[in-house]
């Protein structure tokens, strides 16, 4: 998957756990939890939804990876690399 | 229309999920209603058949209105029945719908139509069976006549509601606003609060999901919710729910969760005998209830339900949550944020995760010795995460 098929994934996954959230506003660089309002249930979902769509096991140690969109995508390009 | 907690006193029929002349068990959805907490569904608690409904979609009813006329499985014939007036017809298990619903039946002094289980009922509850109109077959007096006649009566619907559109947000804040402030004027609240040590219980946690896989891991937040169901069994008092002027004990632990809304507002629907789930069973449960509340879907038993109920702010950064007992239940204990402090350990100071545990009562039915021995418990059941 390119960079932006990630971007796009994650971005998939988050309208699915905050439907109401406006991610055509969403900073990369800010923190997802300021932005979306989304709580530790909410970042569960998250996380169990880029594991069902890239097949990503992501152990809770590396939760804070997943603090920001430009975070997110760096950390599942470098697990997808590696895993190749 | 059911009440769906203290601080509702209308709803919104929005569709029927059964029609007149279907059957229905115990547990079935037969309506959806929209109040101020979303889409309900509307579970019924009897089995029989629809024989009438007597409300349209569409239509705003006050709680407490008669939605439609089940004729139930089984009533058994009470001997009262017999007396001066026609026996009553044996009832079959299921039936045809009638054309229409008898009408209640004219209370008659002395003749009172009852059955035996409500009237049973009545007197443990008070409640005059006289006083009480009927709304079983023939204008029998059901028990969940007479448990609502118990209830603490909303207060009446405005005569002539606005017909300015009021936003539901508005709406929302209004009816918690009411039920608050019921809370306030009408239960002597005492405070309590305790620091507990978190080491263990996280350290715990971290192990725990990491043998887990990924969509059955655990949230911090349901341990705690297990610690204060545990905990009950040993403080039952505080797990309660008033009926009318009485306390009545639960025999079962339903704890509600508080949930926050997208766009505002909480609900805090019921983990039904939250004391008796595995960790994981808990954890998927709250899940899906989680996901029901913001999505539309809960249960009015989900509603209706809880005996005490428990609210985290810890991720909002509150470090105390001086919680307000939600009517009718006694109780209502809360959760803050999980500080790294100093924290004095085996004659050292050491650095902990601390989070501070709360506990809001009502004084008419406990002291603060009760609820003192209920936080020590939870403390002391975080102590040992592995036996939650």
């Amino acid at each position: 998957m390119t960079r932006d098929e990630i971007r796009a994934t994650v971005l998939r996954v988050l309208g699915e756990v905050a439907p109401e959230a406006d991610l055509a506003s969403l900073k990369p660089d800010i923190g997802l939890r300021e932005q979306l309002d989304v709580d530790s249930m909410d970042l569960l979902n998250f996380v169990i939804g880029l594991h069902n769509a890239l097949n990503v096991e992501i152990p809770e140690t590396d939760y804070p990876k997943l603090a920001t969109l430009d975070g997110c995508v760096e950390y599942l390009m470098a697990v997808r690399g590696a895993a190749r | 229309m059911p009440i769906l907690g203290a601080d509702m006193s209308a709803g919104t029929l929005v569709a029927w999920r059964k029609n007149p002349g279907d059957g229905v068990k115990r547990g079935d959805i037969i309506a959806t209603v929209e109040t101020d907490k979303g889409l309900i569904d509307v579970e019924i608690f009897v089995s029989g058949v629809i024989e009438e409904v007597l409300v349209q979609p569409g239509a705003t009813v006050p709680t407490g209105t008669v939605l439609a006329i089940i004729r139930e499985e089984v009533l058994a014939p009470a001997p009262a029945i017999a007396v001066g007036a026609p026996p009553p017809a044996a009832v079959p298990a299921f039936r045809p719908p009638a054309p229409a619903a008898p009408p209640p039946a004219p209370a008659v002094p002395g003749r009172l139509r009852i059955s035996p289980l409500a009237k049973k009922l009545a007197a443990e509850l008070e409640v005059d069976p006289a006083t009480v109109r009927g709304t079983g077959p023939g204008g029998a007096i059901t028990r969940e006549d007479i448990e609502r006649a118990a209830r603490p009566q909303p207060a009446a619907a405005e005569p002539q509601r606005p017909t300015v559109e009021i936003d539901r947000q508005t709406r929302m804040r209004q009816t918690i606003g009411a039920a608050m402030a019921r809370s306030k004027r009408e239960i002597p609240h005492y405070y309590l609060s305790t620091t507990i040590d978190m080491q263990r219980a996280l350290a715990w946690l971290t192990e725990e999901n990491g043998r887990r896989p990924v969509a059955d891991r655990l949230l911090y937040g349901v341990l705690l919710m297990k610690a204060v169901a545990l905990a009950l069994r040993e403080v039952p008092e505080l797990n309660a729910v008033w009926v009318g002027d009485r306390v009545v004990p639960s025999a079962a632990i339903h704890v509600g969760v508080a949930i926050s809304l997208r766009g505002g507002g909480v609900v805090a629907p019921a983990l039904h005998d939250a004391d008796r789930q595995s960790l994981g069973d808990l954890m998927r449960n709250f899940r899906d209830l989680v996901q029901r509340a913001r999505a539309g879907g809960l249960r009015s038993s989900e509603l209706s339900d809880p005996t005490i109920t428990v609210t985290s702010l810890g991720e909002q950064g509150v470090e105390t949550v001086f919680g307000i007992i939600y009517p009718p239940q006694v109780a209502i204990v809360g959760f803050g944020k999980l500080v790294e402090r100093p924290w004095s350990a085996e004659g050292r100071i050491v650095s902990r995760p601390l989070v501070t545990a709360t506990l809001s009562a009502d004084h008419r039915v406990t002291d603060g010795h009760r609820g003192g021995l209920f936080l020590a418990a939870v403390d002391r059941l975080l102590q040992e995460p592995g036996r939650l």
